[in-house]
């Protein structure tokens, strides 16, 4: 673990090399024909690829940088145009190969790790067997000696028990097992070059810390390797070279210590600006907000004019799950919590933690087995459905996938205005302004009505639901992984608005996220949860600073910062 | 080792035209359904002969000029038969429909929404009913009430809604565990509005295509109880009656069953035809 977070660039760019590059790239343009159009997605890009390198290549969605890699594995799809004045590995020109060779060239010479584990294995068979039928198709060794192979594979890459994993299909796997067997296939038939397409994506900062080190090592072996990620963070422990893609072009390239430290281009800047962490709390991190400001209505405030305690209080909260072989398992042990009127809590926990369980109890859609919770000081969990429902315009939820929360008959209006409370009856048009209010309140405009959920981007979807969970003017939101889709500077936009809507209307926030980045800044107090059970509680500034258990220690050193 | 490989920039201009014709395969299905409901509605405009007039010097003669589809063993003009006959075949393939369609709807809301006892009740109604093959769900019910229209409609209405229950259910099940449902329950929405608002309309939406593809089902099940016996009798032109009216005659005069099963695969495939289009209409709407 500690490895990683010294930072190995003995190979950088910088230095001067003298043997010819591994991998030859220039002037590599990819385009798309869709609908009888032509789209270019990737303009000019050009590197060279040295032994034992390795290139990263950052950006956000649709920046053109997991197109550039798929295009060096030859893998762009049939309606792509691929032009290139030169792409060549150790001397051989990859541009005019035909399929046949491809084949040959991947796995052997250019290995491919992708995104996502359960979606590029074979879900029906076996890990063993899928890492062996690649040693198989390139005619390595017999039988016997594969097997022995595929072991000594998993092994390798840290697979704990080999032989009952390689056995195992996927599903019956872990994120980072299943994550660590992809790596090992792509090892397999030890190729010169690694291209890992967001590697670690959809892994927990834990796991990712283990597959990072293994990369890690890999490269310390003489492999090099293309990383393609959107996390500057990631990319900072591994990368000797650094290319920040935007809009189909490379805006920034040089050595990884000269791009995250002295950034020369306003875009690399921006994204270094809005990676979220402890040393950014208490400030912005993109430019500055352009939101209308409205008053909090003034029923909220005569109803609970006094009410000066804890907006939303949860004690010895107990949940058990049944599983399907009947046995009995806690979700949520004993979870306890105060949040504070205009303060964030924030809890942090990997996936599986409990953390979105206890969520789904304090917004009452869920019945804890033991325990209460009591919202603005009255009771809140142990009371019926309808007793709740005028409460529950004090309390609001924003999701991570904002798209499955709309209804998809309804455009954003409708949306919006079906949110809007009618505790007093008001006129459709009143109404209606009170929709366009919530609407520059979260940064959008009016133009955006009539657009359905599918035809908004990832940003402004957010900013619906954001709106939507406006509406009823609520003391508290909770949010639950709300940024952890987005792309950073999107993220960090959200995450301002948040913040800036918290000092205008005196919201309280229950911040759920398995990115430590994210809810050190934006937390007051923090809540480190472990199989169900809260291991941590404080400021903070102390869960960061100073943590005390050894499971948070574990956590915070995992994670990994651009210094 | 430079090599510029050309780029086509101009995609042909082929295919960038638009798509704004109706495809050949639904504008032929619409052509057909126009004629069979002009059938339905007017069948004097279509028909040549008096469906009924009996004509023995002419009967069992071959598809002439004067008799498109031939005649029958009484010398009945059998094309002006099968249009006569369109008006209660697709009367009892709408009806049959409209039978399950409102048996499925009421069984699988209930298997859906209703508590725990009842909605397992009905479930177990609903496996068991499924666990019966269609058309011996429909002939028991037949045997049961005795062959008539009614009956028909009825039987084939009944064998066919375990199906759609089933399918109902799970539409209202897919739309109460959504995302939307919990974001309107969050917000503080009643049930009966949740239910007003959300689920009916989106479980609802696929039942458009449903029902289009069921008329089509429908009379091919209606027409199968006909040819047994067990439907409309002769005289009567229906379309399954017809068919085992022509049974007897198989070998001499083989346009007798050919061309009403013609005519009813004909209708099958226009209404199937329609409602995979709309199907796809609607899917392509939710992406």
């Amino acid at each position: 673990m500690t490895d990683l977070l010294t930072n190995n660039r003995t190979d950088a760019t910088g230095s001067v090399h003298t043997d010819a590059p591994r991998l030859s790239v220039h002037n590599l343009n990819v385009g798309f024909t869709r609908g009888g159009e032509f789209h270019e997605v990737v303009r000019g890009v050009s590197f060279d690829l040295h032994g034992g390198q390795c290139i990263a290549i950052v950006g956000e969605s649709g920046s053109g940088k997991s197109v550039t890699a798929r295009s060096i594995v030859g893998l762009t799809g049939r309606n792509a145009t691929v032009d290139s004045s030169r792409i060549s590995l150790d001397g051989e020109d990859l541009t005019s190969v035909g399929a046949k060779r491809w084949r040959e060239i991947r796995g052997r010479r250019i290995g491919f790790i992708l995104q996502d584990a359960l979606v590029s294995l074979d879900p029906l068979r076996p890990v063993g067997k899928e890492i062996e039928e690649a040693l198989k198709l390139h005619g390595w060794g017999d039988r016997a000696s594969r097997k022995r192979k595929v072991i000594e594979l998993l092994d390798s890459v840290g697979v704990p028990l080999p032989a009952l994993r390689a056995r195992q299909r996927p599903d019956e796997l872990s994120g980072g097992l299943r994550q660590r067997a992809l790596i090992a296939s792509a090892l397999a038939l030890d190729p010169e070059i690694i291209v890992a397409d967001e590697p670690t994506t959809a892994l927990d900062v834990t796991v990712q810390a283990q597959v990072l080190s293994l990369l890690t090592d890999t490269k310390r072996r003489g492999v090099s390797i293309i990383l393609i990620s959107h996390d500057l963070s990631v990319v900072a422990h591994l990368a000797d070279h650094i290319l920040v893609m935007k809009g189909g072009v490379v805006v920034e390239s040089g050595s990884a210590q000269q791009v995250l430290t002295a950034p020369e281009h306003e875009y690399t800047k921006s994204l270094i600006g809005a990676v979220p962490g402890e040393h950014t709390r208490g400030r912005r991190l993109g430019p500055q907000l352009d939101i209308v400001a409205t008053a909090h209505p003034a029923r909220f405030a005569e109803e609970f004019a006094d009410y000066t305690g804890p907006v939303l209080e949860a004690k010895n909260l107990v949940k058990r799950f049944r599983s399907p072989d009947g046995s009995l398992s806690t979700a949520v042990n004993d979870v306890s919590f105060e949040l504070e009127q205009g303060t964030t809590l924030g809890i942090v926990g990997e996936s599986g933690s409990g953390k979105s369980t206890t969520a789904r109890i304090a917004l009452a859609l869920t019945d804890a087995d033991e325990g209460s919770v009591t919202l603005l000081g009255r009771e809140w969990s142990s009371i019926r459905e309808s007793s709740r429902r005028s409460l529950r315009k004090r309390i609001s939820v924003v999701y991570q996938d904002p798209l499955s929360s709309f209804d998809p008959r309804w455009n954003t209006e409708r949306i919006l205005l079906d949110a809007v409370t009618d505790e007093e009856p008001r006129s459709t048009a009143e109404k209606k302004t009170r929709v366009r209010e919530l609407i520059r309140q979260v940064g959008l405009t009016d133009d955006i009505l009539p657009r359905f959920p599918l035809q908004l981007s990832g940003g402004q979807r957010q900013r619906v639901a954001i709106a939507r969970a406006l509406a009823p003017s609520p003391s508290v939101i909770v949010l639950d992984e709300a940024v952890s889709a987005l792309d950073v500077s999107i993220q960090a936009q959200i995450l301002d608005l948040l913040v800036e809507l918290q000092k205008q209307i005196g919201l309280s926030y229950l911040f759920i996220s398995h990115d430590l980045g994210v809810i050190s800044h934006i937390s007051d107090r923090v809540l480190v949860m472990k199989d169900g059970a809260v291991v941590e509680r404080g400021t903070a500034d102390d869960v960061f600073n100073r943590p005390q258990h050894p499971y948070t220690q574990q956590l915070v050193s995992s994670l990994p910062t651009l210094d | 080792m430079t090599l510029q490989q050309k780029v086509p920039v101009t995609p042909p201009a082929a295919r960038s035209r638009k798509k704004s014709v109706v495809p050949w395969g639904l504008g032929t299905a619409l052509a057909a359904l126009l004629f069979f409901v002009v059938a339905l509605i007017a069948p004097q405009v279509l028909a040549t002969h008096d469906p009924y007039a009996l004509d023995l010097a002419n009967s069992l003669q071959p598809p002439s000029l004067a008799h498109w589809f031939g005649t029958d063993e009484s010398g009945r003009d059998l094309y002006s038969r099968v249009i006569w006959g369109t008006r209660e075949s697709l009367l009892i393939g709408i009806g049959a429909t409209a039978a399950s369609l409102t048996i499925a709807l009421i069984l699988g809301s209930l298997a859906a929404l209703a508590g725990k006892y009842v909605a397992g009740t009905v479930n177990r109604v609903i496996e068991v009913l499924f666990a019966f093959p269609t058309l011996l769900l429909a002939l028991l019910l037949v045997a049961v009430i005795g062959p008539s229209a009614f009956s028909q409609v009825f039987a084939v209405g009944v064998g066919t809604s375990p199906g759609y229950a089933r399918m109902i259910r799970g539409q209202i099940l897919t739309a109460k565990n959504s995302g939307y449902v919990e974001a309107a329950t969050a917000l503080g929405h009643s049930r009966g509005r949740i239910l007003r608002s959300h689920i009916i309309p989106n479980a609802i939406r696929p039942l458009v295509a449903i029902i289009a593809l069921s008329v089509g089902q429908s009379i091919v099940w209606a027409s199968s109880l006909a040819f047994l016996g067990l439907g409309v009798a002769p005289p009567s032109p229906e379309w399954g009656a017809l068919l085992d009216a022509g049974r007897l005659y198989i070998t001499q005069a083989p346009w007798l069953t050919v061309i009403p099963g013609l005519v009813i695969v004909a209708l099958a495939i226009a209404a199937t035809t329609l409602g995979k289009h709309i199907q796809a209409s609607l899917e392509k709407g939710e992406k």
